[in-house]
């Protein structure tokens, strides 16, 4: 057993998650993605789609047979409350995607689960068949009229099955390749047909809140990020582990809940994320300011932000599909970057060319993966430019 | 009698898989990673009878298993010991336990012993990033693991092969 | 007579390749949406791409990835414009229009990133530009140029990394300047279902490559050579054997002898600025002369000799099944003129082996009779003899060193030249073809038919056969029938083609075959169908309707061509290709045929001569069995 922390004030500890499954099962499908539309719920992911409007889609989409995907590849370096929620609360992430085929009417269900948490299979499938036993799965969910059963699909280790295409090619037999979009998955998905894909977290909430309402969920955070979010917290800090915290919450008052107030830096959103210096400790974690999938790697006083940089573009050089230009061929150049300023010898002007490089492959990269790959390398070149300029080789 | 050579009990073996799988092309990763369990590695001949079985080319298929980092067209150790290096084990001490697992093999990060053993390499994030450094022996996972462990997974991998199945040299 | 022909369009593949797991939003012509490109509204079908509805509005977007023939990918990421209120920008090719939106193709940030998608593939593609073949014609150098690079922002590769891939003879690789397009991929997957070319591994390490990235030579390559036709740079070409050649023609004890084919007359003019579909047949012939060329003959020529030898093989194998009733008569009989479709079969299906005509293709025929029947007759040595095949095909190199084809006692067909090559032989030898005066081919083999020449199109072999069998057995000409003996139901360009023609009265059995068969009457009110696919995808559609009882496994002749539009559209052709080229060489190809004096194989008095002095015991007798036909081997698909 992975014994991580886990805060002790957790909403999906008090959930019973059939509760929302039967209050899902008595309401009419429009009457659930209203409920979740009203709740302002957005993908727990990271990308933050609001989950009422694309079950919406995948609803309208014209289509024999819908899928429900749950994208447990969780990838993102610095992310682990996904693997926390399928050890300590599967039934949650089930329901939830029981509630999510009885909104868009889709009656396969599939959890495509990294490989490497290849030891979770065995609860996770005890967990599937208990639900087929006792009629939550199966032919007629609790005893209704909606066909639902769950498979469980493994990655085999590549960290851009995460992003919803690329996990739809894996999940057909390819390479997993992003796809071009528009078409987009809640219409054109697997095999073609409407799927929606979420992340572990969406479909825990999402059985959250059909039991507990719409109204309880946007109690916390801002605008246009409301409710509770799990956080993934590592690095140099007192309690790594998962949080639950409102979106909105301040950089500064996650580092006090962990026990890290004495960062330097910290990086939000993982190797994809963007780095957040002393200086900005004020903003705040929400899809408005500083987005994430939940990953808060944390960087003590003694950090070398350069390593950080070349560990997270050595990461993505790897990761990369390989497929479109800016991200195979640009990250290299990033972490060749790098690696002149760890040396000492990458000229202001160069540096300044490569800053430009790092926001075209932003813009051009075909997928999420390619578009934040740079993000960590910009911001550390932004807020850190003191430190990692005129290194004396050897220095490190 | 039959005789039946290896290839021929290989092809019966896969075909029993693409049965039970489905011959369609989303069957080709749930496959893989079957022969991958099964024999720690996807040999020349079982990727074109997969590609055979499922209707593609062989080349599909070796596509794929270059892709994917658990998917092995070479042969592998019967335990491959997959070290996270991403940024959160990195500053947990990775290198260390790193520097003395290849001490203790007497291999490399991407060798294998000679007696076939045993693997060594990294691996990216695998999501335990609170509990670093970790690592992956097959599918199990080893969190906080301190150089001095080292030596007791090892072992513990070792009673698979038995007291006397020892061959080659021990390092 | 009562004839039908009916066109079976439903089943085709080619052109356009297709990935099914890749969707596509379909075009919807009945709804159209507004779009705004650099400030002009227009509107377009639903499903439009960016890229189309800007050129449709004359705006030009630089594209790499992107190719008429072959699906999307949007990978290159060159094509890129800004979309309003879209944070990130899009490709144009892969970006179908779906609502209403305004589109930026030429802002600072939209120039800034296409540069710097340039920058990053110059970055990584071994740039010696002087020594490529594809200098001039290369689409990254124009793309460079465009955009101005003038310095290697960053980096740039000047040695080499690995060694190009010399082991096939068709297709040489060098992955050096591979910019990872995937059109070759696409190409070799999608479009021709050949399945030798993926990308392989991921991230900084992928490339292009084969089955556990083996040389070119060890896979189930069929030699067709459509990866090079697509390649934007220099990373695919033909192995070149240009120098060898002008080693040949220097050397005065060697008596060089060119043969050409249909295709490559009307695409050679591409090389010279001249529009596709200009035939240079008459100025090539002067202008291979002026090269040193010692005679300079035309493969029409035994494209005929292969219509008398397959139909002769045909009208065999039919009377076995239908009167002997011999059930070891293999049909449907399939031709085997294009030795890339020879190669699939023996890779892919060889239970269909028995299937295929044993006649050898008209360069391999010509290979033979050269170096024996024209050898003799003129006094020559057949060693001093070097043979060269003007082609548009790649596989052909791969053909004429196939080791059985030497039934001359040396090699029939030395070198196999493409039209590239030969515009290229032409240009260095200083020689403007396009104002070179006409001029015939040489004797004895100077005369050819319209049949010879529609060889190069689709279902030119079909209706070349067609034309001959039913003269042959019905007694009447072909033009009673079909006008100006155009049988153009089976010409265009649809991927598979099925035809019947019921034969209601017969004649008598000519004198050429009559010690074959005694009488036609067996052929009295059978109804002959026969089929056309082109493109390898659509050969495995056939093949496999075949296998399943479809209505090809009816037919008894299908004529199979490995290269999309048939030998036209061939691997060794000029770069680039496109539907339209492709319509506009085929249209150069009837035309030649339409203004040629003998129109029907049979009728040709050459071809008649060589049956009188030389295969005297006729079509398919022993002579010509052992210097006009082959056999064929069973390679499988295993390669390990």
């Amino acid at each position: 057993m992975i014994k991580s922390f886990v805060q002790k004030k957790l909403t999906f500890r008090e959930i019973d998650p059939e509760k929302g499954l039967r209050a899902a099962m008595d309401l009419s499908p429009e009457a659930v993605i209203d409920c979740i539309s009203d709740s302002g719920l957005k993908g727990r992911g990271g990308a933050g789609f609001p989950t009422g409007a694309k079950w919406k889609f995948c609803r309208a989409a014209k289509g024999e047979q819908k899928y429900v995907v749950c994208n447990a590849d969780e990838g993102e370096p610095g992310t682990f409350k996904d693997r926390v929620i399928l050890t300590r609360f599967p039934h949650l992430v089930f329901a939830g995607m029981t509630i999510a085929a009885r909104a868009v009417g889709a009656t396969r269900g599939i959890v495509y689960l990294r490989g490497e948490y290849t030891y979770l299979l065995g609860g996770l499938k005890k967990a599937l068949q208990e639900r087929r036993d006792d009629g939550r799965l199966g032919p007629a969910v609790l005893g209704g009229d909606q066909e639902f059963d769950i498979e469980i699909r493994m990655g085999s280790g590549a960290y851009v099955c995460g992003e919803e295409t690329a996990l739809i090619e894996s999940l057909e037999g390819h390479r997993g390749e992003s796809r071009n979009r528009p078409p987009f998955t809640a219409d054109t998905g697997m095999n073609a047909d409407p799927t929606v894909v979420n992340n572990v977290e969406t479909f825990a909430w999402a059985a959250c809140i059909l039991d507990k309402g719409p109204d309880w969920f946007r109690v916390v955070g801002t605008d246009h990020s409301v409710g509770f979010k799990l956080f993934s917290v590592s690095g140099d800090i007192d309690r790594p582990g998962v949080y639950e915290l409102p979106l909105g919450t301040t950089v500064q008052e996650l580092l006090e809940a962990v026990g890290g107030e004495n960062a330097k830096a910290v990086v939000i959103g993982g190797a994809a994320g963007r780095c957040v210096g002393q200086g900005e400790f004020d903003r705040k974690v929400c899809y408005e300011d500083v987005p994430t999938g939940g990953a808060v790697i944390v960087f003590g006083p003694g950090r070398d932000m350069l390593e950080v940089a070349e560990n997270f573009l050595e990461f993505m050089c790897e990761e990369s599909c390989g497929q479109c230009t800016p991200c195979r061929v640009g990250n290299p150049k990033l972490l060749e970057c790098v690696r002149m300023l760890k040396d000492g010898n990458c000229s202001a002007s160069y540096l300044r060319e490569i800053v430009a490089l790092g926001e075209s492959i932003h813009a051009a990269s075909k997928c999420g993966l390619g578009q934040s790959s740079g993000n960590v390398f910009l911001s550390i070149v932004e807020h850190f430019r003191e430190e990692i300029m005129g290194r004396a080789v050897g220095s490190v | 009698m039959v005789l039946l050579t290896e290839r021929d009990r290989l092809r019966q073996s896969l075909a029993e898989l693409a049965e039970r799988y489905g011959k369609q092309r989303s069957s080709l990763l749930p496959i893989l990673q079957e022969i991958q369990r099964q024999h720690y590695h996807i040999s020349d001949y079982a990727m074109q009878v997969v590609a055979d079985l499922l209707g593609i080319h062989p080349v599909e298929v070796f596509a794929v298993v270059s892709f994917y980092s658990f998917l092995d067209f070479k042969p592998k150790g019967r335990f491959i010991i997959r070290v996270c290096r991403t940024m959160c084990c990195h500053m947990q001490g990775k290198d260390r336990v790193a520097r003395q697992l290849e001490t203790d093999l007497g291999i490399g990060f991407g060798e294998t012993t000679p007696d076939g053993r045993f693997t060594l390499e990294w691996a990216n994030c695998i999501g335990m990033c609170d509990l670093g450094p970790a690592l992956l022996v097959n599918d199990r996972v080893y969190t906080q693991v301190t150089p001095n462990e080292v030596h007791h997974i090892i072992e513990e991998c070792r009673k698979v092969f038995g007291v006397h199945a020892t061959q080659g040299q021990e390092v | 007579m009562a004839d039908k022909i009916q066109v079976d369009g439903g089943k085709t593949r080619a052109p356009k390749s297709m990935r099914r797991s890749r969707p596509e939003v379909h075009l919807d012509t009945e709804h159209p949406v507004t779009v705004t490109i650099d400030g002009l509204e227009t509107e377009v079908p639903f499903g439009t791409t960016i890229l189309e509805a800007a050129r449709k509005q004359g705006v030009k977007i630089p594209t790499l990835c992107f190719h008429e023939d072959l699906c999307v990918a949007g990978v290159c990421r060159v094509c890129l414009v800004e979309v309003t209120g879209h944070s990130i920008l899009h490709a144009a090719c892969a970006y179908p229009i779906t609502e209403p939106i305004e589109i930026f193709t030429n802002t600072p940030r939209v120039r800034r990133a296409r540069s710097h998608m340039i920058d990053l593939l110059l970055s990584e593609h071994l740039g010696e530009c002087y020594s490529c073949w594809r200098n001039n014609n290369c689409e990254l150098q124009k793309l460079a140029q465009e955009y101005g690079v003038r310095r290697y922002r960053f980096g740039h590769v000047s040695e080499r990394s690995e060694p190009v891939d010399r082991s096939s003879y068709s297709v040489t690789r060098d992955m050096d300047k591979c910019v990872l397009c995937r059109r070759c991929v696409r190409t070799c997957i999608d479009l021709q279902e050949v399945g030798v070319l993926e990308a392989l591994y991921r991230g900084h390490d992928t490339k292009i490559g084969t089955f556990l990235d083996k040389p070119l030579g060890e896979v189930v390559c069929i030699n067709c050579g459509q990866c090079i036709n697509r390649c934007p740079t220099g990373a695919l070409r033909a192995r070149d054997p240009v120098e060898e050649i002008w080693t040949a023609i220097d050397d005065p004890t060697k008596h060089v002898v060119m043969q050409t084919a249909p295709s490559p007359r009307a695409g050679l003019g591409e090389c010279f600025e001249l529009e596709p579909g200009t035939p240079v047949t008459r100025q090539l012939n002067t202008a291979l002369r002026r090269c040193g060329f010692d005679r300079v003959f035309d493969t029409n020529f035994t494209a005929d000799l292969t219509i008398i030898e397959e139909g002769t093989e045909l009208i065999l194998r039919l009377y076995k099944a239908l009167v002997e009733k011999d059930a070891s008569a293999a049909l449907p009989q399939f031709t085997s003129c294009s030795p890339g479709w020879v190669k699939y079969l023996e890779h892919f299906y060889p239970d269909f082996i028995p299937n295929l005509s044993s006649a050898k293709s008209p360069q391999q025929m010509f290979g033979s009779l050269i170096k024996t029947f024209y050898a003799e007759k003129n006094g020559i040595d057949p060693k001093d003899i070097v043979s060269v095949a003007l082609m548009p095909c790649t596989a052909k190199k791969y053909e004429c060193n196939r080791p059985e084809m030497c039934d001359s006692g040396y090699k029939d067909v030395d070198y196999g030249l493409t039209t590239r090559e030969m515009g290229r032989m032409i240009h260095q030898a200083g020689i403007d073809l396009p104002s070179m005066p006409d001029s015939d081919f040489d004797d004895p083999f100077g005369t050819a038919t319209g049949s010879g020449v529609i060889f190069g199109a689709t279902g030119g072999v079909m209706e070349a056969a067609l034309r001959t069998v039913l003269e042959l057995v019905t007694g009447k000409l072909v033009e009673n029938f079909y006008d100006h003996c155009d049988i153009t139901p089976i010409r265009g360009f649809e991927g598979v083609r099925l035809a019947e023609i019921t034969i209601d009265e017969v004649g008598p059995v000519p004198e050429i075959i009559a010690h074959l068969v005694p009488d036609w009457n067996w052929l009295k009110g059978a109804t002959l169908k026969v089929g056309v696919a082109h493109g390898t995808a659509n050969a495995k559609l056939v093949l496999e309707d075949i296998k399943a009882g479809g209505p090809f496994s009816e037919c008894h002749f299908i004529e199979f061509m490995a290269c999309p539009g048939g030998c036209l559209g061939g691997g060794g052709q000029p770069i680039p290709t496109s539907p339209e080229i492709r319509k506009k060489r085929a249209e150069a190809i009837y035309a030649e045929d339409a203004g040629s004096k003998v129109r029907k194989s049979h009728e040709n008095p050459a071809v008649l001569g060589v049956y009188e002095q030389f295969l005297t015991d006729g079509p398919c007798g022993e002579v010509s069995h052992r210097l006009l036909h082959t056999h064929y081997t069973e390679r499988g698909k295993y390669i390990v």
